[in-house]
């Protein structure tokens, strides 16, 4: 036991003397929780549409009036003819062109129906498809208010968006955002202190000696269940001092399942050290095999139902993908371990299957 | 005597190239043994074997007794172990180090600190140096250091004095004669012909065979030939010309000088001296000289 303690004594040391990518591991969180939360958002304010009105009376004017002043749009110019609109959305600024038909508050009252043309710049569809709907809803509320009287039945849906009334986007984010610098850090960092040590050739001088491999192994995770453990913290804390994500349910089982994900992913860089041989083959297979899935296949950005059947399994087959289901559910459902018992059982899976595989694998002689 | 390592027929090959073939050979207790070879010879392959961390292909090898596939991890106990390569935690200060290795090995500095007093005491003042910021002098006490730390039975160096200058060189192998008298056995490789005389026995290694093993004396003693050192103004010529004299053996260069080795009989001093006023060389002189280790490696290797 001496000999354990005295090898993650040695960990520490390492981990304290290499102080840049101490700061970067503690920097990090911080600067991705700001940068996700703030720049990354699907909220809209101050589109700039312009509008193309080929008739010109009183109703166009005011329903113009109605777009501009809902907080969403912005008016940024009026179009004369069709010619324009592509001009106008190729200098770029522009995101939606609303165009009038000619005669349309006469075609309204007389003929009952006037018809109004959305052009949307689809260049970056799910803004364009929003910034169309929110239109429409404009339209239609206008619509209500020249003749509620004149229609006879009526449904108004009230909807509300339950867990982030708001719909605000870090609530998202957090959950995915502790999914992968947790993944970042313990699989990349472990993988590369014990390949760091194959490369310098002082695992041939740990081999040559009486710590068992499990020690080695052990000693090697040791501290970064620590790192991974406070930065875990980190993020909980400044997601809910910065921007308000809120832990409604239990924090013992938040940190719980957090150092569940950790232990998971200090098991898979263990995995990966045993199979490769140097530094940079291990950063390259935790980046490329391990961040991207995490980043994509996890529903941390895009939703796992709206994928393709063959990426779904491979969704399930990702533990982020549990980690992040059970923080969200953990988070904002304020939901306890009887609902997420599944997951958590799956992740503890994971785990084990990664700590059996790892030490099969290492090798207790250099070749 | 006991015997402390034992190899018999130990052959390793990675892919087709023969790294061992069939080397066989036996250290006693507290002896110092050196194996001398050029650098691909097999001598760091053999010692990962000795050290556990390789597995020969064929053969079988003990030390102390111990089996080095079935009895890995005692031997492990007790050897000290010291990598070709400079192998430290270069971020920790040359103490953590020793206090690391010693920690491993479930002893501390303190207990053992007679064993390494003599070569750690060297480096002591700079105890709080990070083990990358020292000179190749000092990181070689270091690891001699890290390695005996333990008081290991059988120690494993393998060219620990390459890439050290010629004082720390003379003092590391002052060291290693001292831990020879606390009954320590030692198995040192180096490509360093001079180095050989200092160990008590010597085995010669080229291309994964042993192809002699003596005391020194004993090598020197067998070799078979006449040995001149020759001077001249003009070295290059000099050896050009040589090698073109009949009945010469071998020519190689010996620092300033050029060593000519012929069979007995085969030439004299006279009728070298005359082939060289033939060919036009100035202030040459050419006088017998006794054979060491390198002339004895050279002359085998011919043969080989």
């Amino acid at each position: 036991m001496k000999r354990f303690w005295g090898f993650v004594v040695k960990e520490f040391l390492h981990i304290f003397r290499d102080y840049r990518t101490l700061l970067i591991l503690f920097g990090m969180p911080a600067v991705q929780l700001i940068l996700f939360g703030f720049v990354i958002t699907n909220e809209i304010k101050d589109a700039r549409f312009a509008v193309l009105d080929l008739s010109k009376d009183e109703t166009t004017r005011q329903i113009t009036e109605k777009i501009t002043s809902s907080g969403y749009f912005r008016l940024d110019r009026n179009l004369n003819t069709y010619h324009e609109i592509e001009a106008a959305f190729r200098e770029g600024d522009i995101r939606l062109v609303v165009v009038f038909e000619p005669d349309f508050a006469r075609r309204l009252e007389k003929e009952r129906a006037a018809h109004v043309q959305l052009i949307g710049d689809a260049s970056d569809p799910n803004t364009a498809n929003i910034l169309v709907n929110y239109a429409t809803g404009i339209l239609n509320n206008y619509l209500l208010s020249l003749n509620a009287e004149a229609i006879p039945l009526q449904i108004i849906p009230e909807a509300r968006m339950m867990y982030n009334q708001e719909l605000k986007g870090v609530f998202m984010f957090v959950p995915g955002l502790m999914a992968m610098l947790l993944m970042l850090i313990s699989a990349l960092m472990t993988s590369l202190s014990i390949t760091r040590e194959k490369e310098l050739g002082t695992m041939e001088l740990l081999l040559a000696s009486p710590l068992r491999p499990m020690q080695i192994v052990v000693g090697k995770v040791f501290p970064y269940v620590f790192l991974a453990f406070i930065n875990a913290c980190i993020i909980i804390l400044l997601g809910w001092a910065v921007f308000g994500v809120p832990v409604r349910g239990s924090i013992a089982l938040l940190l719980f399942e957090s150092f569940l994900f950790i232990s998971m992913a200090l098991s898979l860089g263990i995995l990966i050290s045993c199979i490769t041989n140097s530094q940079q083959l291990a950063m390259m297979i935790s980046l490329v095999a391990l961040m991207l899935p995490t980043i994509l296949l996890s529903g941390f950005i895009f939703p796992v139902e709206n994928m393709p059947v063959i990426l779904q399994w491979l969704c399930h087959i990702m533990p982020p993908m549990y980690f992040i289901t059970v923080i969200k559910s953990i988070m904002l459902k304020g939901n306890g371990l009887f609902f997420i018992w599944k997951e958590t059982l799956i992740l503890i899976g994971f785990t084990l299957f990664f700590i059996l595989l790892s030490v099969k694998k290492f090798k207790i002689r250099l070749a | 005597m006991a015997v402390s390592v034992d190899v018999q027929n130990l052959s390793k090959n990675y892919g087709d190239v023969e790294a061992l073939k069939e080397i066989s050979f036996s250290v006693k207790k507290g002896e110092l043994f050196g194996f001398i070879g050029p650098d691909g010879a097999g001598k760091t392959t053999l010692f990962r074997i000795l050290a556990t961390l390789l597995l020969a292909d064929s053969g079988t090898a003990t030390v102390e007794g111990f089996d080095v596939v079935k009895d890995y991890r005692k031997i492990r106990k007790i050897i000290g172990y010291m990598p070709g390569r400079f192998s430290l935690y270069q971020d920790l200060s040359v103490e953590e180090n020793l206090t690391f290795f010693a920690t491993i090995f479930g002893t501390t500095i303190e207990e053992n600190y007679n064993l390494v007093k003599e070569i750690y005491s060297q480096i002591e003042p700079f105890k709080t140096r990070k083990a990358g910021k020292l000179s190749g002098g000092m990181k070689q006490k270091l690891a001699l250091s890290c390695a005996l730390i333990h008081k290991p039975e059988v120690l494993f160096l393998d060219e620990p004095t390459t890439g050290v200058d010629a004082v720390s060189r003379q003092e590391f192998w002052e060291m290693l004669k001292r831990l020879k008298a606390q009954g320590i056995s030692i198995i040192v490789s180096t490509p360093y012909m001079d180095e050989a005389g200092l160990c008590d026995r010597v085995a010669l290694i080229q291309d994964g065979s042993i192809m002699q093993i003596s005391t020194p004396e004993k090598v020197v003693e067998s070799y078979p030939l006449e040995l001149y050192t020759v001077d001249s103004a003009d070295i290059y010529r000099l050896l050009h010309d040589l090698k073109k004299l009949p009945g010469a053996a071998s020519v190689f260069a010996f620092g300033q000088s050029a060593h000519l080795s012929f069979q007995k009989g085969k030439l004299s001093r006279e009728g070298v001296l005359d082939y060289l006023s033939k060919t036009g060389h100035k202030e040459v002189q050419v006088k017998p000289v006794k054979p060491n280790i390198e002339d004895c490696f050279m002359e085998l290797m011919q043969k080989g």
